[in-house]
């Protein structure tokens, strides 16, 4: 791809992602930070085609390495926020279930 | 392999890239945030399945078994961290995705002559190594394995910038001759200079610097896209950057701080003012029948929960005692500061593991004017977020972030460890004034105790 198109699609990203964001309540700061973090972990894939294309020895092992971190990044971010975000879930299915028994009393 | 043609793979990727922005979207409300991290998921899987299928890849064993590897030490760690330790766990899985990027890069040097390719493998090894190793230090800040206080030395000023002019000499050059030398030469560097990004910064400000390192990691894999010529990887990574760039800035403008302010607050020497003043005044100790007295005749009581309730996992115990009260027919709220646990929004999650009604939550801004009407305050492990240093004193570290007032309710109890300071490292005033009294324990035994001796009124 050249460059001129690759600077079309960085700038036009920048502004999606101001924009997804900007009207998150401080409540949501920290699971967005860390469904974010998980995305970032998506160098797997430029960690995979290093590997995949390794013909020495050390580049190999050095190749790994990236994978493996790059799949802790990626695998670690997306479990630890879903666990987050099911405690968020948790409460409403809470609160829902209290209303009713607040009512028939 | 190489099923897909490039057409078809460049669908996929596309594909992949909208759900990442979908993922995001949808992690910006609370109705759809758990759906949008799987979309992510969902993203994730799709674009690692289709370099596999697409790319011409040798030793696929090899980084099968890499992979499995990595999810065999993250999957677990990630499901049985607990809540408490979850802002340190964020930063390590953060820096090492900076660190896989950095080594991307580096390994994609021998590839190039391009010199523009090759800025973009400078700019990724630096800023991978940069986030690498800044993580590693808000997680051991965050884990308090080293102090939490701003660590800064004379000079430090300068080490900084000779730091940073060896790396653009040492970028300079790779760029120039490809070589693969001042390469790792540049990586070490960056490696330096993250540790020394980070150390000044005071506890309490580590969460807006894993913010600032995420969106850092965000443009290192922004730039090693550049590098592969993978359009997602340029797409994901500046979401990222982006993303993470406005959400740093809302973090610092919920503490009341600027992000300048924060990295470069120490070089200037004011980040650590008063810090060191401890102070002998006697304090007002009470027992827990005390406490559950004035808690017990009050009729509004306003709990404000703090890291300290985290630590001791005492949120079960307060969502116990808030329960008590109010079947004797006292009005309960807790108060939520914006940064109450370690992070944005930590406390929520802690309370909600708690089962605490969601509508007995309340942010600050919703809950300050209320503190008027409150007849007890009921500090629970929080010490900076109700320190009124941030607003009268303007050397103090924490001058500026809005607090909780709970000085202006009618009688402050604070449950606390000890008379140490909190995170910012600096004392709390309040605790001196004639309507506070303490009560001295573990969070969650004393408020057991307290709990008991409602219950016996």
């Amino acid at each position: 791809m050249d460059g001129m198109s690759l600077l079309t699609i960085t700038v036009l990203a920048v502004f999606v992602g101001f924009e997804v964001v900007s009207k998150v309540s401080s409540t949501l700061h920290t699971p967005l930070m860390s469904g974010a973090n998980a995305i970032h972990g998506i160098i797997l894939v430029g960690a995979i085609i290093v590997a995949g294309q390794a013909a020495e020895t050390w580049v190999l092992a050095v190749a790994l390495l990236a994978v493996v971190l790059a799949t802790i990044n990626l695998v670690g971010g997306f479990v630890v926020t879903d666990r987050m975000l099911h405690m968020f879930h948790a409460r409403k299915e809470v609160a829902r279930a209290a209303a009713p028994k607040a009512d028939g009393k | 392999m190489s099923v897909l043609d490039p057409a078809w793979t460049a669908l996929l990727y596309l594909a992949a890239a909208v759900f990442f922005i979908l993922a995001l979207r949808g992690l910006s409300s609370p109705r759809t945030a758990r759906r949008g991290n799987l979309v992510g998921a969902l993203g994730a899987l799709v674009a690692v399945v289709t370099v596999f299928l697409s790319a011409r890849l040798e030793n696929i064993p090899w980084i099968l078994g890499a992979i499995a590897v990595g999810s065999a030490i993250a999957a677990p760690v990630a499901r049985r961290v607990k809540m408490t330790q979850m802002p340190q766990l964020v930063a390590l899985f953060n820096g090492v995705g900076g660190g896989a990027a950095a080594l991307v890069a580096l390994l994609e040097l021998g590839h190039t002559g391009d010199p523009w390719v090759r800025l973009a493998i400078v700019f990724t090894l630096l800023v991978g190594a940069v986030s690498f190793a800044g993580s590693g230090v808000t997680f051991a800040k965050l884990q308090e394995l080293m102090t939490t206080r701003p660590v800064v030395f004379p000079g430090l000023p300068v080490v900084m910038a000779a730091v940073l002019l060896a790396a653009v000499a040492a970028a300079v050059v790779v760029i120039l001759t490809g070589s693969p030398v001042p390469a790792v030469l540049l990586l070490l560097l960056g490696l330096v200079a993250g540790v020394l990004l980070v150390l000044p910064v005071g506890g309490a400000d580590v969460p807006i610097v894993i913010s600032l390192l995420n969106a850092f990691t965000g443009l290192a894999v922004a730039a090693s896209g550049v590098v592969l010529g993978n359009v997602l990887l340029v797409v994901a990574g500046t979401l990222v950057g982006a993303s993470g760039t406005i959400l740093t800035r809302a973090m610092a403008a919920a503490m009341g701080r600027s992000v300048a302010g924060i990295l470069f607050g120490a070089f200037r020497g004011g980040s650590t003012a008063g810090s060191t003043a401890v102070s002998e005044r006697p304090v007002r100790s009470s027992s827990p029948e005390d406490v559950a007295v004035l808690l017990g005749y009050a009729q509004r009581v306003i709990i404000v929960p703090g890291y300290g309730l985290a630590v001791a996992q005492g949120q079960h115990t307060a969502a116990e005692l808030a329960d008590a009260l109010e079947a004797r027919g006292i009005d309960v709220d807790f108060a939520i500061h914006p940064v109450a646990g370690r992070m944005p929004g930590h406390m929520n999650v802690l309370l909600a593991e708690a089962n605490v009604p969601y509508e007995s939550l309340k942010e600050m801004g919703e809950i300050n004017p209320e503190f008027k009407t409150a007849d007890v305050a009921l500090v629970v492990g929080a010490n900076d977020v109700v320190n009124p240093a941030a607003k009268t004193s303007s050397g103090s570290p924490i001058y500026g972030m809005p607090i909780l007032e709970v000085a202006e309710a009618r009688q402050v109890v604070f449950l606390k460890r000890s008379m140490r300071p909190g995170f910012a490292g600096i004392e709390n005033d309040l605790l001196y004034q004639p309507q506070t009294s303490l009560l001295f324990g573990d969070a969650k035994d004393s408020l057991a105790q307290v709990l008991g001796a409602v219950k016996a009124l």
